[in-house]
C-alpha cells in the first residue's frame, strides 16, 4: 500500500505501469483513474457518504508446488496480510476459486488454516476447476457447499450491494470454456427478478464471463445469456479469476476485472504454447501476485477497483 | 548411482586444475562417465516417449493422441505439463485422478474398440487407443 502517499502524476505513472496500488474508478460506464492518495482518506474524499468495501481473493492453488512458485503458502500468508492492513477494514472477502491445486482433503484444510488468518467477518468462495477436478467437488462442497445447497451458485446482500456467486467449472464443453447451464440461469433470472435496476450487484465466478482468449477457454459459453438478464441494472461489476492476471473491460454499465493470484502468475492469452503456470525471476514474481480490493460509495453509483501487488 | 557420489567427493579439489593436466586422468573419465549416468537418469522424457503404449502429456497435448494396441495391453499416460491434467474415457470407462507434474496413470485395455479420452478439466485435449 506504498503507493496510497503518492501525488496524482505519480498515481498514473503507476498505472502506465500497471505495478503496485492500480486503482481505477468506473461511474455510469466510464472509467477513470482515480487519486490514490483521495481513495485512502475516504472522509475527506466522499464528504460523509458511507463507504462499502470488500476484497476478492483468488487462486491460491493450495498444494501447487511447481517452480513457477516452490513457495505458495508464503505468499497466500502475504496476501492475506494485504488484506489484513488495507486502511478500509473491508465487510467481507469473496475467493474467486482455484483454492485448491488438486482439490485434495488435506489441501483445503491447509487453505482454511490459511483463511482463518484474515481479520474480516466472512468469506464467500466460488470453485475453480482445480476445487472440482475429481469430477462432483466432494471435498469443496463438503467445506464450502452450505450457501448454495451443494450447487455453487447463489446470492447475498451486504451493504446495499447483491452479491451473485456463479459456478462455470463443472461440465466442460468440448470447447473448453467454462459453463453455466440452464438449470443456473433460470436461478440466475429469478434471482435479479427481486431486485430493482438500481441496486448495485456484484457478480463473482471462477473462469471469465466475457470472452478473454477462447482458444484457452477462458471464457464461458453461455456467459451472454447471463449478461442479458443483468444489462438493466445500473452498475454491475463482474469479478473472476482462474486467467492469473488482472485484464479489465468496461461495456456500458457492466465492469468486468480478473484478480491476480496469490500463487503464480499465467501467460498472456496466446503467449506461448499454453496457460500454465509461468516462471518469473524470484524478484519479478510478488510484482506479479496479490488481491483486488474493492470499494463502493454510496449514492453515487460508483465503485472502484484497487489491485494490490506482494511488492 | 556409487559414480555419482564419486564424482561429488572429487570435483572440488579437480575443479582448481586446468582441463588440459586431466585430459588423460582416471578421474576425468570417471566425471565423464558420471555425468552421462546423472544425464540418463534426468532425462525422463528420453525414457519414457521410447516406453511402450506410453503417452505424454506436455503443452496441454496428448502425444501420440492415437495408439493401436492390442486387447490386454496397457497404456500409461504421463503428465510433464506444470498443470496438473486428468485422463477419462468420454463414455465413463475409466478415469485418473488429477495428475500433477510427473504422475502417470495406467488403464488396461480388454475388450477390441475404439476408445476416445479426454482431460476433464481441459476438454480440448483429446485422443483415441483402438484396442485389436
Amino acid at each position: 500500500m506504498k503507493a496510497i502517499e503518492h501525488t496524482r502524476r505519480d498515481t498514473l505513472k503507476c498505472l502506465a505501469a500497471g505495478s503496485v496500488g492500480t486503482l481505477f474508478a468506473f461511474s455510469a460506464g466510464v472509467f477513470i483513474p482515480i487519486d490514490l492518495a483521495r481513495a485512502a482518506s475516504p472522509d475527506d474524499a466522499d464528504a460523509g457518504r458511507a463507504v462499502f468495501s470488500f476484497v476478492q481473493i483468488s487462486d491460491s492453488h493450495i498444494g501447487f508446488k511447481g517452480e513457477a512458485n516452490p513457495g505458495v503458502p508464503a505468499t497466500v500468508a502475504q496476501s492475506i496480510d494485504l488484506v489484513n492492513a488495507l486502511p478500509i477494514r473491508p465487510s467481507l472477502v469473496i475467493h474467486t476459486g482455484d483454492i485448491t491445486h488438486l482439490s485434495k482433503p488435506d489441501e483445503f484444510d491447509f487453505a482454511n488454516q490459511l483463511f482463518s488468518g484474515l481479520r474480516v467477518a466472512e468469506l464467500h468462495t466460488v470453485p475453480g476447476e482445480h476445487d472440482v477436478i475429481d469430477g462432483p467437488g466432494k471435498e469443496y462442497f463438503a467445506r464450502f457447499g452450505k450457501p448454495s445447497d451443494g450447487r455453487g451458485y447463489y446470492s447475498f446482500d451486504s451493504g446495499g450491494v447483491h452479491f451473485v456467486a456463479l459456478i462455470n467449472v463443472m461440465n466442460f464443453k468440448a470447447s473448453g470454456l467454462g459453463a453455466l447451464g440452464n438449470d443456473q440461469l433460470t436461478w440466475l433470472e429469478n434471482d435479479l427478478q427481486q431486485h430493482s435496476s438500481s441496486t448495485p450487484i456484484v457478480v463473482f465466478a471462477h473462469m471469465p464471463l466475457w470472452s478473454v482468449y477462447d482458444a484457452w477457454g477462458w471464457g464461458t459459453g453461455d456467459a451472454d445469456q447471463a449478461m442479458s438478464l443483468l444489462r438493466r441494472f445500473g452498475s454491475v461489476t463482474v469479478l473472476n479469476g482462474h486467467i492469473h492476471q488482472i485484464v479489465r473491460k468496461v461495456e456500458g454499465n457492466v465492469t468486468f476485472h480478473t484478480a491476480r493470484s496469490m500463487a503464480y502468475p499465467q501467460p498472456r492469452g496466446g503467449d506461448g504454447p499454453g496457460p500454465g503456470p509461468l516462471k518469473v525471476a524470484p524478484e519479478l514474481l510478488p510484482k506479479l501476485l496479490g488481491i483486488t480490493s474493492v470499494r463502493f460509495v454510496a449514492g453515487t453509483g460508483s465503485v472502484s477497483l484497487d489491485d494490490n501487488s506482494l511488492a | 548411482m556409487r559414480r555419482a557420489g564419486g564424482q561429488r567427493q572429487t570435483l572440488g579439489p579437480i575443479a582448481n586444475f586446468p582441463l588440459a593436466n586431466m585430459r588423460n586422468s582416471v578421474t576425468y573419465r570417471r566425471i565423464s562417465v558420471a555425468l552421462t549416468c546423472v544425464f540418463l537418469a534426468t532425462c525422463p522424457v528420453m525414457g519414457e516417449s521410447a516406453g511402450r503404449n506410453t503417452i505424454t502429456i506436455r503443452n496441454f497435448t496428448f502425444s501420440p493422441n492415437s495408439l493401436t494396441i492390442s486387447a490386454g495391453a496397457a497404456v500409461t499416460w504421463k503428465n510433464l505439463d506444470g498443470e496438473p491434467h486428468t485422463v477419462g474415457s468420454d463414455q465413463g470407462l475409466f478415469r485418473s485422478e488429477a495428475l500433477d507434474e510427473g504422475d502417470s496413470y495406467t488403464f488396461k485395455f480388454d475388450k477390441a474398440g475404439a476408445y476416445r479420452f479426454i482431460c476433464s478439466i481441459h476438454p480440448t485435449m483429446s485422443g483415441t487407443i483402438v484396442v485389436k
